[in-house]
């Protein structure tokens, strides 16, 4: 199960805000390499450059200097109308809150992904099934958005960043909005699809019990890595220790 | 999919929804009743001016427009109602003796147009019966008068009244008559009002003494808009004895009159439409500044922008032609029942109206371009105003529409 290909490779990436005297360094000279498989939780203090460090990987935002690769392909070098398709077909996104379109069925929400990438009706229903169990939803296949705690929202939006079969998924503070129970109950499902299905997983937090479940901690301080740590698999990590 | 997530979108913020398409129906119904309005209150002047005194065409001898006077009559052959009446949009004829006198009471005079008139052929032409207010209407036969009840009120008489006329006939003959007053008309203006009388044709030549000479043919038209068009093909047919005038050359000042209304019109409604996108732009922005986040997440996670402004339209295009329909079904009833029940103006305005020769009355029309264009120009203006979504979709930065 274990692969060494690399997903992500960031080459001195720079993100600066602002000009002269009030320039933000957010992003100060990264080089980061994410390999298949992982389950990298980026932490840091407020302001340190998380969100800035996903949305470039992401390419929701372009770097000051540097560059990004995903799988080999420098995300630069696409024009915009691409690039949404490249994100449409290679990253899964789970963000803070409010990730779901309000007027669509749990069901719908996922299903929509893969209706932008034209996939045939069967594999749709199929796959969209498949997804609600893998993430423990079943039984809310028909409930809209506000009808989901913050929680089940949230693994539907786990559930829909799958949907399009990315090389990896980006998540920023995907527990920010969950009491600390939620929170657990949403990494052992991110857990078990890396565990299980090998996806790669990218997600910042604060929350230390969030960051315990990850195999691999980079902390960034002033928009740089101050430290990138690779943690002994816990041998249960797929048992929810919360439940 | 696109159009089920616009459905769903509009019926999310129901209250918000509504009130766009409300204040677009609204918009339809009050643009619908101001053009009704101006339109009905121009078409019943032209109606009154034209359609009941000089007809939309005459022809008559050629200097007579330039000289009214009896010399410059015509004598009546057979052959010139046959040659206009070969014109397909010609519907009716009727000869005319027109000719200025002195009408006078034992103690009041005033100045007046006594029109000779067939009466059948002048009811198939302005229907004039319609306009007795009391008394009857003319035989030709009849050696009586129709006067309008302005002149009646001035001179103090009454229908079975004695009237005196005092005029001058054909090559300065005297023509002086008295005559009962059979009817009393009420016209649509306040001037034809005051100034007119009627009398059958025969004794209008009579008094006259132009045996079997008229001083025009009133023509009526089956496309009252065409009367420049009908004009023109008649002219061409004519000899050089007889002109033909359509009743802007008649009447230049109702003319130019309409022509001021109309244009004043349109700066008005303009000015209305202006207000119209205010409001409709209120909930638009409201609605784009609100779904900014939601527009961000959707294109961070691969829907292209393309799709996104599809959307935006489809919602947008459905809330303003269900308000556009809607307002244009709505408007119809309201605007019959003002079309039905015209509105009687009183008192100081109703005074003011009579001085400048206006009806105190607001007529409406129903005409049925009314309708869709007032419908059509709102569904226009609403749909302009969606290009802003639009606008703030192709420059939307997905990181930045998030964190708002
Ligand atoms: N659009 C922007 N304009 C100006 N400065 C910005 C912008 N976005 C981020 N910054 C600045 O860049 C730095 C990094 O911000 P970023 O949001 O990446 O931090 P973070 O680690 O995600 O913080 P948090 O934990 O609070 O989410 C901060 O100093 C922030 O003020
Ligand atoms: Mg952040």
């Amino acid at each position: 199960m274990e692969n060494s290909k690399i997903v992500i490779k960031t080459e001195n990436l720079t993100k600066i805000y602002g000009e002269g005297e009030v320039a933000v360094r957010a992003i100060n000279n990264v080089d980061l390499t994410i390999k298949a498989g992982e389950f990298t939780a980026l932490v840091g203090p407020s302001g340190s450059g998380k969100t800035t460090l996903l949305n470039m990987i992401g390419g929701l935002d372009a770097p000051t200097s540097g560059k990004v690769w995903i799988d080999k392909v420098d995300i630069s070098t696409l024009s915009n109308n691409r690039l949404i398709d490249f994100r449409l077909h290679n990253i899964g996104f789970v963000f803070q809150a409010y990730n779901l379109i309000p007027v669509l069925t749990a069901k719908e929400n996922i299903e929509f992904i893969m209706l932008l990438q034209k996939r045939p009706k069967a594999e749709r229903q199929q796959r969209v099934l498949a997804l609600l169990k893998e993430v423990g939803l079943s039984d809310k296949k028909d409930s809209r958005p506000d009808a989901l705690s913050g929680g089940q929202q949230q693994r539907v939006a786990v559930a829909r960043a799958l949907a399009s079969k990315p090389k990896f998924i980006l998540a920023d503070e995907p527990t920010a909005n969950l009491d600390s129970k939620t929170a657990g109950k949403l990494l052992d499902t991110m857990a078990a699809l890396n565990h299980e299905e090998g996806i790669t997983f990218i997600f910042s937090t604060h929350d230390q019990r969030v960051i315990e479940r990850a195999h691999r901690v980079i902390t960034l301080v002033d928009g740089a890595i101050a430290k990138d740590e690779l943690i002994e698999y816990p041998s249960d990590h797929a048992q929810p220790e919360t439940a | 999919m696109l159009l089920k997530l616009a459905w769903r979108n509009i019926w999310r913020n129901k209250r918000r929804t509504l009130i766009t398409m409300a204040s677009i129906v609204f918009a339809v119904i009050l643009c619908v009743l101001m053009d009704a309005l101006k339109k009905g209150f121009l078409d019943e002047m032209k109606k009154n001016m034209v359609g009941f005194y000089t007809g939309y065409v005459q022809v008559q001898q050629a200097d007579y427009w330039d000289e009214k006077t009896l010399d410059n009559s015509f004598l009546f052959q057979d052959s010139l109602p046959q040659l206009i009446a070969r014109n397909r949009s010609v519907t009716g004829i009727t000869p005319r003796v027109e000719s200025f006198t002195l009408a006078a009471s034992e103690e009041y005079a005033k100045g007046a147009m006594i029109i000779g008139i067939d009466p059948l052929k002048e009811e198939m032409v302005t229907q004039l019966s319609e306009k007795i207010h009391q008394g009857s209407y003319l035989e030709a036969t009849d050696k009586a008068v129709l006067i309008g009840e302005g002149l009646a009120d001035y001179l103090k008489l009454g229908v079975g009244d004695t009237m005196v006329v005092l005029g001058q006939g054909y090559h300065g003959v005297s023509a002086t008559a008295k005559y009962p007053i059979k009817g009393l008309i009420k016209f649509g203006t306040p001037d034809l009002n005051k100034g007119m009388i009627y009398l059958p044709l025969k004794e209008s030549q009579q008094l006259f003494g132009m045996d079997n000479r008229l001083t025009s043919f009133v023509l009526q038209l089956k496309d009252i808009d065409k009367a420049e068009i009908v004009q023109t093909q008649i002219a061409a047919d004519l000899s050089k004895e007889y002109r033909a005038l359509h009743w802007k050359t008649m009447l230049p000042e109702l003319d130019s009159f309409i022509d001021g209304e109309t244009r004043e019109n349109v700066v008005f409604q303009i000015v209305l439409y202006l207000l119209i996108a205010f409001g409709i732009f209120g909930t638009i922005l409201m609605m784009t500044l609100e779904r900014q986040r939601e527009f961000g997440i959707l294109v961070s996670v691969g829907m292209q922008k393309f799709r996104l402004t599809a959307m935006v339209i489809l919602e947008n295009s459905m809330i303003a032609l269900f308000g556009a329909l809607m307002g244009t079904l709505l408007s119809v009833p309201v605007v019959f029942y003002f079309n039905q029940f015209p509105i009687h103006v009183t008192g100081q305005l109703a005074k003011a109206y009579e001085n400048f020769n206006l009806q105190p009355i607001f007529y409406f029309s129903l005409a049925p371009e009314i309708f869709y264009n007032q419908g059509l120009i709102v569904l226009a203006v609403a749909m302009v105003l969606s290009l802003y979504p639009i606008f703030k979709i192709a420059r939307l930065q997905p990181v930045a529409a998030m964190r708002s």
